[in-house]
């Protein structure tokens, strides 16, 4: 219980000071605050993808069908968070670069991501049998995930980008960023992390008592 | 089908056979997939007029009919046989990684059969420029390529879903983007009269994305096919 008063606490003092200190970003202006919400936003997306693809690897090992609740939710809350950075980018590039969307190669890859999601789920819902759903949607959880290299490293770089590409880690792989506005942001990155774990272990909770009473049923 | 006599190869090619001569029976999957073919060229020759149409819109249709097409035929191969009810006796004789090779084979020789009649029919209709005719050769061959690798696997998927049709266009698509966009872009090039050389990024993308899907589709297969 107290980490979560803890997270409370801290998530609070990290909004505060992503509005108090001056903006990021000196050329870009206030705008750039909304890089301390967008990249952990897309970096959760990007986590959670990653996992439901593990639990997917993990289901077609054991075959427990807990592994596919957890890919399930992983795939679920990865969506949302999804959802959020393409709205958050979508309002940075309408005050930055004047259109809500205009076809970057960033808003591309997250753009496909989302439409991953959207099959995965349509590929669920099309499926009764649960142990044939948990197998199908595994493999193709993978085999979507295996395009992912594609879209973030290969295709940017055929394409121009107008994103803010070394905002944060330039082309030497150092650091942009220091001092406070460095803490702001990477004390942010780690709090939606927690945030994320947190919003999975209830997803898995729901899941787990949904099955029990499933099972109480059938009795 | 004797499972042990044979490699991998033969055995493969035994599957292909038998697909090819179901296929050959009834032509549902190739009369499906090339009237689909011919009514969206029809559809878009008739609405924009013959010539003067730009290199980005040319390839733009082009690949919008290819992966429409692709769509409407590519599935039936593993559909038919549950539908039939024969995929279980399939899996009795041949093991999955000769079960899917076999059903790539029969993916790629439909698509390349519809996409030979396609294409002039295309050039014919559209008035598209013919001079750079081979690099365009090229593109579109591992277009077909890559359009078959990344769909085989989730046609198997699909055939095992309750709702067969709509569902493989809306699950192929976020796989197929990267190469579709890659493949609009090349083709562009192309008709723009530019070399085979100015597209070797391109091909490059296309070789590594053929070679990519196919191997983790024979990975992945039999935790489908076993389904």
């Amino acid at each position: 219980m107290w980490w979560k008063l803890v997270l409370f606490v801290f998530m609070s003092i990290m909004i505060y000071f992503s509005f108090a200190l001056p903006a990021p970003q000196q050329q870009i202006g206030e705008s750039s605050r909304i890089f301390y919400y967008h990249i952990p936003q897309a970096w959760i997306c990007v986590i959670a993808f990653a996992m439901s693809m593990f639990y997917s690897i993990r289901y077609l090992q054991k075959k427990d069908l807990k592994y596919d609740d957890m890919a399930m939710i992983a795939a679920k809350l990865g969506f949302i968070f999804c959802v959020l950075a393409t709205v958050t980018g979508a309002m940075f590039a309408k005050v930055t670069w004047g259109m809500y969307w205009n076809w970057d190669p960033r808003q591309t890859s997250i753009f496909i991501l989302l439409l991953i999601y959207g099959a995965y789920f349509a590929l669920r819902g099309a499926i009764d049998i649960e142990e044939k759903r948990a197998a199908l949607s595994a493999v193709y959880s993978i085999f979507a995930f295996v395009t992912v290299p594609f879209l973030i490293f290969i295709v940017p770089r055929m394409v121009p980008t107008l994103h803010p590409n070394d905002s944060i880690i330039n082309s030497d792989l150092k650091f942009n960023i220091e001092g406070a506005i460095s803490l702001v942001f990477f004390s942010s990155l780690a709090l939606f992390t927690v945030l994320y774990i947190w919003l999975f272990n209830i997803g898995v909770r729901v899941q787990l008592l949904l099955r029990k009473q499933m099972e109480l049923e059938d009795l | 089908m004797p499972k042990t006599s044979s490699g991998l190869l033969s055995r493969s090619l035994a599957v292909y056979f038998k697909d090819l001569r179901m296929e050959l029976r009834t032509k549902n999957a190739l009369n499906a997939i090339l009237m689909f073919g011919v009514t969206t060229l029809t559809v878009v020759s008739f609405s924009l007029g013959q010539s003067g149409l730009s290199p980005k819109l040319l390839s733009a249709l082009f690949w919008i009919i290819m992966f429409f097409s692709a769509m409407s035929g590519l599935a039936q191969t593993f559909i038919r046989e549950e539908e039939t009810g024969t995929s279980l006796i399939l899996n009795l004789t041949a093991e999955p990684n000769s079960i899917y090779i076999g059903k790539l084979l029969f993916n790629l020789t439909l698509l390349i059969t519809m996409t030979s009649i396609i294409t002039p029919m295309f050039f014919i209709f559209t008035d598209a420029p013919t001079e750079n005719i081979l690099p365009f050769v090229v593109i579109l061959t591992l277009g077909v390529f890559g359009l078959v690798s990344a769909t085989t696997l989730v046609a198997a998927i699909i055939s095992k879903a309750s709702v067969k049709g709509a569902l493989f266009a809306v699950v192929s698509f976020p796989i197929l983007m990267v190469l579709l966009m890659v493949l609009v872009g090349a083709t562009e090039k192309i008709l723009d009269n530019n070399s085979l050389s100015s597209v070797s990024s391109e091909i490059q993308f296309l070789i590594a994305y053929v070679v990519v899907m196919t191997t983790i589709s024979l990975l992945l297969f039999k935790f489908v096919w076993r389904e």
